[in-house]
C-alpha cells in the first residue's frame, strides 16, 4: 500500500505541531509532512492537520489571522474538493474562523485555561474519524485550552443535531452528558463536529496526546485509525 | 485626507462576558455597590489613507466583518474621524 502523507501546518505559534507529528509518525505506512503556514503548497499531502497551539498568538481571537494566512487557502480549497481535515484545539478554532465549521469558540465559563484529562462520548461512531468506536464509546483525551466555549446560534445547534454533526460531547467516565462534566461552558456539552460533507472534523480535546499507554491514554489512536482506514479504502 | 477610524468590538450580549464579570466583581469588592455589571471589549484604531468618506465607510465595514469581529459572537461600532 503506497504511503500516507499527512500534512501538518505549522503557524507562527503552533506548540503540538511535532507532538501531532510524532503521534502520526507512529503509525505504520504515514509519513508527517510538516507545512509552513507561508507556503502556497500542500506537497500532495493525503490529509491535513490543524495543531494546537496559539497560532498569531492568538491575537484579537484564537484562529482569527491564521484563518488567512498563504496555507489557508489552500487548505479551504483541499476541504472543499473533499479531502480530510482535522483541526485540534486551535486548529479547531481555525476551522471555525475560516468558516469550514460552524459556530464559535469563547472563553472557558469559569475564566481559567484548563490543562486536565477529559472524557467524550462518541455521539458519531459513522463518520471517518470515528468508525473504530462503538456508538456512544467514552474516550479518555485530554483538553488544554482557555477558549474552547463552543457557541453557535439555537437554529444551527438544531440543525448539527439533526445531521448528526455533533460528534462529541464531555460526559462523566460513565459516558453521562452531565452538567458537572461539561469543563468549559459549551451549549450541550459539545466537544467536538463535522462538517456536513463529513471531511471536516474540529475537536478541542488533544487526541494525539492521548496515544501511547505511557501517557495515560491511548484512546486518540483510534481516532486516526478511523482516519487512515478511510483513506486506505479511497485507494 | 486619512482617515482615522476608532472601532469597537464587543461580544453579544447573549455571550457570557466572563472576563467583564470578574472584573463586576472587583469593583464590587472595591466596595463600589452601584457598579451593576461590566462588560469587556475592544479597541481598535485603524488610519485609512482615503478621500472620500464613502469609500473609507466601506472599507471599514468590510474590514470590520472579515477581520476584526466575529460575527456569530460580537458585535462593532466605529467612528471615521478626518486627519488634518
Amino acid at each position: 500500500m503506497a504511503p500516507i502523507n499527512a500534512g501538518i501546518v505549522v503557524f507562527p505559534g503552533s506548540n503540538c505541531d511535532h507532538d501531532t507529528e510524532y503521534a502520526l509518525a507512529s503509525f505504520e505506512g504515514v509519513r508527517p509532512v510538516l507545512l509552513w503556514h507561508n507556503e502556497h503548497d500542500l506537497r500532495g499531502v493525503d490529509l491535513v492537520v490543524l495543531p494546537g497551539g496559539f497560532s498569531y498568538g492568538d491575537y484579537l481571537r484564537a484562529g482569527a489571522i491564521a484563518r488567512f494566512s498563504p496555507i489557508m487557502q489552500e487548505v479551504v480549497d483541499f476541504a472543499r474538493k473533499g479531502y480530510p481535515v482535522l483541526g485540534i484545539c486551535n486548529g479547531f478554532q481555525v476551522l471555525l474562523e475560516s468558516g469550514l465549521l460552524e459556530g464559535a469558540l469563547s472563553r472557558n465559563r469559569d475564566k481559567k485555561f484548563i490543562c486536565s484529562p477529559t472524557t467524550i462520548r462518541v455521539e458519531n461512531a459513522t463518520t471517518s474519524f470515528t468508525s473504530r468506536c462503538r456508538p456512544r464509546e467514552v474516550l479518555s483525551i485530554p483538553i488544554a485550552h482557555g477558549e474552547g466555549n463552543y457557541f453557535a446560534p439555537p437554529e444551527v445547534i438544531d440543525r448539527l443535531e439533526e445531521n448528526g454533526q455533533i460528534v462529541f460531547r464531555y460526559c462523566d467516565a460513565r459516558g453521562n452528558v452531565t452538567p458537572e462534566s461539561n469543563p468549559n461552558g459549551s451549549i450541550g456539552n459539545i466537544a467536538g463536529i463535522i462538517n456536513r460533507e463529513g471531511n471536516v472534523l474540529g475537536l478541542m480535546p488533544h487526541p494525539e496526546r492521548a496515544s501511547e499507554t505511557l501517557l495515560g491514554s491511548s484512546d486518540g489512536r483510534k481516532l486516526f485509525e478511523s482516519l487512515f482506514d478511510s483513506l486506505a479504502g479511497r485507494q | 485626507m486619512p482617515f482615522n477610524a476608532k472601532i469597537k468590538v464587543t461580544l453579544r450580549q447573549s455571550i457570557l462576558d466572563v472576563q467583564g464579570k470578574a472584573v463586576e466583581h472587583a469593583l464590587k469588592n472595591l466596595g463600589y455597590a452601584s457598579v451593576d455589571s461590566a462588560r469587556i471589549g475592544k479597541y481598535i484604531e485603524v488610519s485609512i489613507n482615503e478621500n472620500d468618506r464613502t469609500e473609507a465607510e466601506r472599507i471599514c465595514n468590510e474590514i470590520c466583518q472579515k477581520l476584526l469581529s466575529n460575527p456569530v459572537m460580537e458585535n462593532y461600532a466605529f467612528e471615521l474621524e478626518h486627519v488634518n
